[in-house]
């Protein structure tokens, strides 16, 4: 991908806002490790979903800075994939020392493992390609929408 | 004036001239917007849209099976880039290996890039989706005029025999011209050289067919002299290399850049590209981001002075860093048969025993001779546009203006400034549409950006309808479906 900032953080919203909505609605029901009600854990997998899309605005501005580097100004496929790595570390960090605001008791880990690399997957399989089909110019315009 | 000439006129309401594959890429993108066959014409001497850059690809170097220097998504038959021509090809070859390329590029694996031939072939079948072949009008266009009552004459002379007048007219509300290269570039010494001597035969250029040459070196060991350091270069040295390695040949092969690079450059940390062993190294034409990303944006935000700086930055000739081509050239270099100089040649002469002997000098200032068989110019086509017949009356008389790159100033929409007639506008793509607010023109990707900003113009204009996400899904599903539109 050759994203610029805005596109960043637009296709991260929106990615996670369609695809993520619709795939952490499929995935939390089977869920292990959830205890309570669906309408409980629901409330917990979205309350994530939103912590992902708000904090990985941040995680765009270290990324774009880090590609500045990079003389063609692109993000390689893979580092979309690899950076499952350090934004789950810090997701699951938040989570244990519930800094997520709204989530009062501990998640376990693995639930929130589950969900996260699931939806994770989905969202970039889905920017990879499929994005392109409805969104002719999203990838000439550096992943802007708007 | 022009029926009062004796020539008959035809109604389209849009021409494209040229008909390479940046007249089927805008074809391609209207059609999908819904534009009928009977509402465009493409004026061409090709039956083909690949036809010329086939022959361009096949001379350099490159055959069907060899793979060219272009993105995985950047299809000419298919504007969304997906399924991309990675998954194409692994599909059809049932290869991981290409999966596993594409996902680990630039990283782990060189870019991947499709074949020759699966851009021939994918084209044709697109080409044949969208009616193509019913939109062509066969001829040698000679100008675009503009008419008195807004809109533009094309001008054309048709294939002998096939109408009763030299020439015809198509009279339309727009035009669209995608012409390419006026013709092939040679370096002034070569070309003094060619003239004094009328020797076709030793010296080349990279684009004209110079299979003797190979030939020739499969009889005996030869020296050749290589010019250049982009990628036309690079595929030169790969023939010469495969053949040697094949047939065992001892071919010694001398290249000459005119610029060493011997390393990283560029001004600043944030922007430094690698190079080495006299390459500047580059995955594509551009830094990728050129044709979608950052620097799109960066050159559309800046004018003037301020744009041809950033052009001067990027630009140059570059190649690839391909692990292939870094170890067939690591091997020359130990093996005393690669010689890589830095160079600058000042005249040419033929020997008594019928070879060439180069004079050049150094950036040191060493002056020095090298004899060789054979040379071949790898510098590139021609960018002059006043060469092109129809482009040098544009300028003349159709209100065009050069920019400060020598080519057509165009504004967002590739509409040519100062040629637009009443409510007619000309629209132009491809290689004469440099140095303006988009740097990827003579590309794959740069064709489709160019063929997107004018539909889009013409969706402004009623002339096709909107590309929202809704119709771009339906019709990406037809392209998949293969279904005709």
């Amino acid at each position: 991908m050759i994203p610029t900032l805005f596109g960043r953080i637009q296709t991260r919203i929106f990615t996670l806002g369609t695809v993520g909505v619709v795939l952490t609605a499929l995935i939390t029901p089977v869920l292990p490790g959830t205890g309570g009600s669906l309408g409980a854990a629901y409330r917990v997998a979205y309350l994530i979903l939103l912590a992902v899309a708000v904090v990985g605005v941040g995680w765009e501005l270290l990324y774009h800075l880090l590609m500045q580097f990079r003389w063609d100004k692109d993000w390689p496929t893979l580092f979309g994939l690899l950076t499952i790595v350090p934004e789950g570390a810090l997701m699951w960090a938040l989570l244990r020392y519930e800094l997520v605001p709204g989530i009062g008791g501990k998640v376990a880990t693995s639930t929130f493992l589950t969900m996260f690399v699931f939806v994770w997957c989905g969202v970039w399989l889905f920017s990879n390609g499929p994005m392109r089909v409805p969104f002719v110019q999203w990838r000439l315009r550096g992943g802007r929408l708007l | 004036m022009v029926a009062a000439a004796g020539i008959p006129i035809f109604d389209a309401p849009l021409v494209s001239v040229g008909g390479g594959l940046g007249s089927f890429t805008l074809v391609d993108v209207l059609r999908i917007q819904g534009a009928p066959p009977s509402a465009i014409r493409v004026v061409s001497l090709s039956d083909r849209p690949w036809q010329t850059w086939q022959y361009l690809t096949r001379v350099s170097q490159l055959p069907a099976h060899e793979r060219i220097r272009s993105d995985a998504g950047a299809r000419p038959d298919n504007i969304w880039g997906f399924p991309s021509y990675a998954l194409h090809e692994a599909w059809r070859e049932r290869s991981p290996k290409l999966v596993w390329q594409v996902l680990t590029e630039p990283v782990l694996s060189d870019f991947f890039s499709p074949r020759a031939g699966t851009v021939f072939s994918t084209v044709q079948r697109e080409a044949e989706r969208i009616s193509y072949p019913d939109m062509l009008a066969k001829g040698q266009v000679r100008m675009v005029r503009r008419r008195g009552g807004g809109g533009y004459f094309t001008v054309l002379t048709p294939p002998a025999g096939t109408m009763p007048t030299k020439r015809v007219a198509i009279r339309s509300r727009y035009v669209h011209l995608a012409v390419g290269y006026p013709g092939l570039k040679f370096l002034d010494d070569l070309q003094e050289f060619r003239a004094a001597y009328n020797d076709y035969h030793r010296v080349v250029n990279a684009y004209e067919s110079h299979e003797h040459v190979y030939e020739f070196l499969k009889t005996r060991p030869g020296v050749v002299i290589v010019r250049g350091a982009g990628i036309v270069a690079s595929r030169v040295l790969q023939r010469l290399m495969d053949d040697r390695e094949r047939y065992g040949l001892q071919t010694q092969i001398v290249q000459m850049f005119r610029t060493f690079v011997t390393g990283p450059h560029g001004p600043s940390l944030w922007m430094r590209r690698k190079g080495g062993d006299g390459w500047a190294y580059q995955a594509f034409t551009l830094p990728k981001s050129a044709f979608g990303g950052q620097l799109k944006a960066q050159f559309r935000r800046r004018e003037g002075q301020d744009r041809a700086r950033l052009a001067k930055t990027v630009g140059g000739t570059t190649t690839p860093r391909l692990r292939h081509w870094q170890r067939q050239m690591g091997e020359g270099r130990r093996g005393g048969w690669y010689h890589a100089v830095q160079a600058v040649v000042d005249r040419v002469e033929p020997t008594p025993d019928g070879r060439l002997v180069s004079y050049t000098s150094s950036a040191d200032g060493t002056r020095n001779r090298v004899v060789s068989d054979f040379i071949i110019d790898c510098t590139g086509l021609e960018a002059d546009m006043a060469e092109h017949r129809v482009l040098a009356d544009l300028l003349e008389h159709g209100g065009a203006r050069r920019n400060g790159a020598g080519r057509l100033t165009v504004g967002h929409s590739f509409e040519v400034v100062g040629a637009e007639s009443g409510d007619g506008v000309l629209y132009a793509s491809g290689a004469a549409t440099a140095g303006n607010h988009f740097p990827a023109v003579d590309s794959f990707l740069g064709m489709q950006t160019a063929a997107l900003d004018i539909a889009a113009d013409l969706a402004r204009r009623g002339f096709v309808k909107r590309l929202g996400p809704v119709r771009s899904t339906r019709q990406w599903l037809k392209w998949a479906a293969g279904r005709r539109i």
